[in-house]
């Protein structure tokens, strides 16, 4: 190979850092984004609801704040799992390093969690004191203790716990974008990895949470439906898939400059990324990231936004769609997290990565902690029921 | 007849308390050490150091036109540490440089079995070749340290970069933060390990165990405030010398003279 004008001569043997040749983040690290990132977009949803008054969205906004629930209770296990000396986890949060970009996320999670867990206690509050009244046992110490002992549903009381859920649902909005936004800070800090490295991280990271969370309660409010012999909401289903064009497009635009501006500014690192991308990660970013799982639903959502189709088209689609914007995101938190890791910081050359099914953090451990969510919802649903048509439909929300 | 006999006896006696005496006095040698065993002092004055930083800058020096690519740092690394294979606290590289300007590095098993033979898969003829050992950069502004979320990874006042074994949690955002890959999670201890330039020893007045094996001094290390020392001769002479990846903003206080453009 040739290097015209005097170039710096060209690398082209495949060399990789000998400490380089393991992948560190595996499918723990890929998780973790992936289910922060589904808890912040289920709270948008409600919050569209209960802070921005988009009605039609009522059938789901009690039901997506439990779902974010349910996730952000397995959040950190792929965190646990993954550290090598987990039971020294809490030093995280009782001596942090402020200059780490990681030992926020204790304190902004449990932040994030106490808001969640009040808004939905006081959401739930007049559900949970009418159901004490025919609970016997445990049941009612529980369901006093998560209403605080407060039996008063008087209208000038459910008006305060209006008031009270309003002000969390608003300043739950900035606390979920934080959330979000920070989990991509910290690959977006990495100074020495060219493909996390940039500004854009937080925003794309905050976009693709959105649409996963949206994506994830449009696939399980009618997967449930559909087992449980329930009517769908197709109004609902409509303004959920007009949300998640909307947000969708701003995120595959973001994840699509952020590469554009790389490639156009060919700055020193191009040749590394352009390496990686169009070498070890051209089938799990242009192909499937790319080209299936983003510019096919992309089509489909403006279709089903613009067209008006027959609601059997609509609950037919909605949940197809969604589940492949759901696979979008967890390519995107794939090609991110493991991507960024085939580079060697050699610059001359990618390393491999295959998950094995029982390794520590292999794909069997991955399938559980993703199942675990779905468990602790339907655990939570038997004290927070999650429709308002199964407690009293005169609640105001 | 009696008289000689204990004559005798008493010689007898005296002589196997004489041999007695000198067997315990023999072994309380072997087990009191002697001043005389001491290692000599190799960094000037370190043994009159007595706070837990020193007030030396330390710097370490690699010349890579000196480098023959033995491997004996690496051997010496081995044995000081024993770590297992697959992670490197210390490696060399081996780069050719061919007539069409390709480039080919490797550094097979980290270098640690020296680069006896040559590369068969050159496709043009070769026109320059050289090693260059990598180690920690202990950086004046370490990435590690600044992303290390429980401060396990910490610098001394001096200037090392050093990893508490008793508090990392191994959440290895110090492997991804570091520009120069030389860092990893050991398997024994299940935290994050790296070169430390020896500070165990160091603390005790020795040279780190790779620059006390490097048979052409590839490899030297000491206190830049001592203007006798060989460091600071090198920095302060006009030679080429340049640090790794200086646009990371790291400062590393490893330096390498003759640094080639090839080099990452």
């Amino acid at each position: 190979m040739s290097a015209p004008h005097g170039d710096a001569a060209v690398a082209i043997a495949n060399y990789v850092f000998p400490n380089d040749l393991h992948v560190h983040w595996s499918l723990m690290i890929v998780l973790y984004p992936y289910i922060t990132g589904i808890v912040a977009g289920a709270f948008i949803v409600s919050s569209l609801y209960h802070v921005f008054n988009v009605k039609a969205l009522k059938p789901i906004a009690r039901f997506s704040l439990v779902f974010a629930l349910a996730f952000l209770a397995c959040a950190t296990m792929p965190l646990l799992n993954h550290l090598t000396q987990p039971t020294r986890a809490l030093n995280m949060m009782l001596t942090p390093s402020p200059t780490s970009a990681m030992a926020g996320f204790g304190y902004i999670y449990s932040a994030y969690a106490i808001v969640l867990i009040l808004e939905i206690l006081f959401i739930y509050r007049t559900t949970l004191v009418k159901m004490k009244e025919s609970a016997t046992g445990a049941m009612t110490i529980l369901l006093t203790a998560l209403t605080f002992g407060n039996d008063n549903i008087s209208q000038k009381a459910q008006d305060l716990d209006h008031k009270v859920i309003g002000f969390l649902a608003a300043i739950g909005i900035p606390m979920a974008c934080v959330l979000h936004g920070y989990v991509g800070f910290i690959f977006g800090g990495v100074k020495a990895n060219p493909l996390w490295a940039t500004p854009l991280m937080p925003v794309i990271f905050l976009l693709s949470a959105c649409v996963s969370g949206i994506a994830g309660i449009i696939v399980t409010y009618t997967v449930i439906k559909k087992f449980t012999g329930q009517q769908v909401d197709v109004n609902c289903i409509r303004t959920c898939i007009k949300f998640l064009w909307g947000f969708f497009i701003l995120d595959f635009v973001f994840e699509m400059l952020e590469i554009f501006s790389h490639g156009y500014m060919a700055a020193h690192h191009w040749h590394t990324l352009e390496a990686l991308l169009w070498g070890p990660l051209y089938n799990t970013y242009w192909v499937y990231q790319v080209m299936i799982f983003s510019i096919i639903p992309f089509f489909m959502l403006g279709w089903m936004s613009l067209v008006k189709l027959r609601d059997g088209a609509i609950k037919f689609f909605a949940p197809i769609v969604s589940v492949m914007i759901l696979l979008q995101v967890l390519l995107m938190r794939w090609n991110v997290v493991i991507g960024g890791q085939l580079m060697s910081k050699s610059e001359r050359g990618n390393t491999f990565f295959h998950p094995l099914w029982l390794e520590k953090e292999g794909i069997l451990p991955a399938i559980i902690i993703m199942t675990l969510p779905f468990v602790f919802l339907y655990l939570l649903s038997k004290i927070f029921p999650l429709w308002m048509d199964n407690s009293s439909g005169s609640e105001k929300c | 007849m009696d008289k000689i006999k204990s004559e005798i006896r008493k010689d007898r006696r005296a002589f196997i308390k004489k041999v007695l005496s000198g067997s315990i006095a023999g072994s309380l040698l072997l087990v009191i050490p002697a001043g005389a065993m001491e290692v000599a002092e190799q960094i000037p004055g370190m043994r009159n150091e007595t706070d837990v930083f020193t007030k030396k800058n330390f710097a370490f020096v690699v010349d890579i036109t000196r480098c023959i690519g033995c491997g004996s740092c690496c051997v010496a690394d081995k044995n000081e540490y024993q770590l297992p294979d697959g992670v490197y606290r210390t490696w060399v590289e081996r780069y050719i440089i061919d007539d069409h300007d390709g480039v080919f590095v490797d550094s097979p098993n980290g270098g640690l079995d020296g680069y006896t033979k040559p590369r068969k898969d050159i496709p043009h003829p070769v026109r320059d070749t050289f090693f260059v050992p990598k180690l920690c950069n202990m950086c004046e502004k370490p990435s590690c340290v600044q992303v290390c979320p429980v401060g396990a990874t910490f610098q001394t006042k001096d200037g090392f970069v050093l990893v508490d074994q008793k508090r990392c949690v191994g959440c290895g955002y110090c492997i991804q933060a570091c520009p120069y890959s030389v860092r990893f999670i050991n398997p024994n201890t299940k935290t994050a390990d790296k070169c430390t330039w020896c500070y165990h020893r160091v603390r005790k007045g020795l040279l780190p165990a790779c620059v006390n094996v490097c048979p052409v001094q590839a490899r030297q290390f000491g206190d830049l405030n001592d203007k006798s020392s060989n460091v600071y001769k090198i920095l302060h002479e006009p030679h080429v010398v340049s640090v790794l990846r200086p646009e990371m903003g790291n400062k590393p206080a490893l330096h390498y003279v003759g640094l080639r453009r090839e080099v990452v």
